[in-house]
């Protein structure tokens, strides 16, 4: 079966990460992965890998674009760098699946609106976070049942698995999520807090959702509905498991996760970061399937 | 100890610690009384914030009586001389909200991380620069790590451009020696004209000493809470210190007997619960857990029937940070299915 080129911009921990996952795909080829640093660890193993690299940032890629077929291409550098990343790769004809929390395109959350995307030619989709990726699929599944009046998410991710992009843009990851877990989550009032934990060992990635319901929770349905929902996240996250509850307290609704990696890159225990990649290639590889099927065409734009 | 002839500032928590203490439901009267009251005693800063700073408002941590705009805007026209701070936790309140404080027209803001995680501030540490404001980098947990680590941190909000570092013994657990070292180090090793400074808690009795070992280190900023009011057995009580400094002839300006007055006529009456070392605040201090743990255990210990004592000496095994309330809920779940309570 035919795959589709992909890029992977960014060599840092995520970068990293998708790549092994990416080599694995029925859907998704990859070919290239951009850094801004000649000395970085996750250049030298792509190019092990048979990769073709560049320490210069995207503009080290886009001649070669065309030529290697480069069709789907992953930006997980930061948001500040990412608008010009995209504006780039586009023209080249290019989708742009977007980890980093920019948000320039519609939100993804593959168990909760990755079949929205189908069909509507979106050339940017952003995977919102970590912390939005492991927690929105839980505020979907109250939210599905009955009205969430608000919904908050407290992602606690080891010190080691959060990387310099993260903590230099905090904000970005706290305000980003809150308005995922609004806009997919379907809360009308969203909330995000992130906490950096620098135990040792490192913690496992744990996030605890809190949803307030308008009326008095139907506690049978929405138990069911979060079983069924952790079963569709599984699919990608086979670490992705229920902790503790749901409890019901009064309309407050809780449930304590925690996520495990593969461990591909980063130990087991990132899960934040495998969540990530994980539903970033997912959603590449329905993209990647639609290109196949020839239900997208892309078109680079004439320069 | 010989602290003759020092200058310090004191900085007064009761209004954001303390509202931890008053599960963030302070009133705007109490509020507008309370910070009036420090005003006219002398007390050169006063903090009004949500426990958990700007944006603290949550499932998580509480939702407070008002919001942060409400309690700035309310106390700001009663308060002539002294500077009014907000503090602010990367990873829960943002640059917008800072931005709001700003215009509601405070004096500092106090940018608080775990003493691991300085590298989180840069965004809220350069805003509140930018503003012009007196901008504080303050390294929470302080205990958990030695001055090298703290150091290395320290310089990094000082880089940010922050005007002064917080050494923070979150969880009242340092003891006089602990301090010494750590602050001795941290001066040493930040610019001259950097200010330093030490928030306590009281959880082993230790608030008063741990505040003059920090002063005899090399500290300038002083936190307390007017009759100790703050999470855990309270902060470091202010009126009790500034007794003991002014007797050590240390420079506070501070009118003692106004500042005792606040403490209580006004403060005292506003508790919930005597604010002492009880058996879980003592824990708090013997196990370095953060302070404001303390009453969400007390919660868990009604609702899961499990020990809060056990729950916190728990938390603290598995290195819990400021700010993982959320935890002490999913501990005392998994000590109560342990122990067969909870299906």
């Amino acid at each position: 079966m035919s795959k589709i080129n992909a890029a992977l911009i960014g060599s840092g921990n995520i970068g990293t990460d998708l790549l092994y996952k990416a080599l694995r795909s029925d859907w998704i080829n990859p070919v290239w992965m951009v850094g801004i640093d000649a000395d970085s660890e996750g250049l030298a193993r792509a190019r092990k890998l048979g990769l073709k690299t560049t320490h210069e940032g995207v503009d080290g890629m886009v001649p070669h674009m065309r030529e290697d077929k480069v069709q789907i291409c992953f930006d997980a550098t930061s948001a500040y760098v990412h608008g010009e990343n995209n504006r780039k790769v586009q023209e080249q004809g290019s989708i742009m699946i977007d980890l980093t929390p920019a948000a320039v395109g519609p939100f993804c959350v593959p168990p909760v609106n990755l079949k929205d995307h189908v069909g509507k030619r979106e050339l940017n989709v952003n995977m919102v976070t970590c912390g939005g990726q492991a927690t929105i699929p839980m505020v979907a599944a109250v939210s599905r049942v009955q009205p969430v009046s608000y919904g908050e998410i407290v992602a606690t991710v080891s010190s080691k698995s959060a990387g310099p992009g993260t903590r230099k843009n905090i904000d970005e990851f706290t305000q980003t999520t809150a308005g995922a877990v609004e806009k997919v989550g379907g809360a009308k009032q969203g909330k995000a807090i992130i906490i950096l934990n620098p135990a040792e060992p490192p913690l496992m990635m744990r996030d605890t959702v809190h949803c307030i319901t308008e009326d008095e929770p139907d506690q049978a349905a929405i138990t069911q509905s979060i079983q069924e929902m952790i079963q569709e996240v599984q699919k990608y996250v086979p670490g992705y498991r229920l902790k503790n509850g749901p409890v019901f307290d009064g309309n407050r609704v809780t449930v304590f996760m925690e996520v495990e990696g593969l461990g591909d890159y980063l130990p087991k225990y990132a899960g934040n970061l495998d969540i990530m990649t994980a539903a970033g290639l997912r959603t590449a590889e329905m993209f990647a399937e639609e290109i196949i099927n020839g239900t997208l065409v892309l078109q680079p734009e004439v320069a | 100890m010989n602290l003759n002839g020092k200058k310090i500032t004191i900085h007064d928590m009761s209004l954001r610690d303390g509202m931890h203490a008053k599960r963030h439901q302070i009133s705007l009267e109490q509020m507008i009384s309370v910070a009036s009251g420090l005003d006219a005693a002398g007390v050169p800063m006063i903090e009004v914030t949500h426990g958990d700073g700007l944006a603290g408002a949550s499932v998580n941590y509480g939702f407070p009586a008002h919001t942060d705009e409400e309690y700035l805007r309310a106390v700001r026209p009663h308060v002539k001389n002294a500077k009014i701070s907000a503090l602010l936790l990367p990873g829960i309140g943002t640059v917008p909200e800072l931005e709001m404080a700003a215009d509601c027209g405070v004096d500092t803001i106090r940018v608080a991380t775990h003493c691991t995680e300085a590298d989180v501030s840069e965004q809220h540490i350069t805003k509140s620069r930018e503003l012009g404001l007196d901008t504080v980098g303050f390294l929470m947990m302080a205990h958990m790590v030695g001055p090298e680590k703290l150091i290395e941190q320290a310089r990094l909000m000082e880089g940010y451009g922050a005007n002064c570092i917080y050494v923070t013994d979150s969880a009242g657990y340092m003891l006089p020696d602990d301090v010494t070292l750590r602050l001795k180090a941290v001066r040493e090793a930040l610019q001259p004209e950097t200010e330093l400074g030490f928030h306590g808690h009281h959880n082993l009795s230790l608030g008063v000493i741990n505040s003059l070992a920090a002063v005899e280190a090399g500290a300038n900023r002083i936190d307390g809470s007017a009759a100790g009011m703050g999470a855990g057995a309270g902060n470091t009580p202010l009126e009790v210190f500034v007794a003991v400094t002014e007797r050590m002839g240390v420079e506070t300006g501070v009118d003692l007997f106004k500042l005792m007055d606040v403490a209580e006529d006004l403060v005292v009456p506003m508790l919930d619960q005597p604010i002492r070392v009880d058996r879980d605040a003592l824990t708090l201090g013997y196990a370095g857990v953060y302070s404001s743990f303390l009453l969400f255990a007390k919660r868990a210990q009604q609702r899961y029937g499990v020990s809060s004592r056990d729950v916190l000496v728990e938390l603290g095994r598995r290195g819990m940070i400021g700010g993982q309330e959320d935890m002490i809920e999913d501990v005392a779940m998994e000590m109560a299915k342990a122990q067969g309570v909870l299906q």
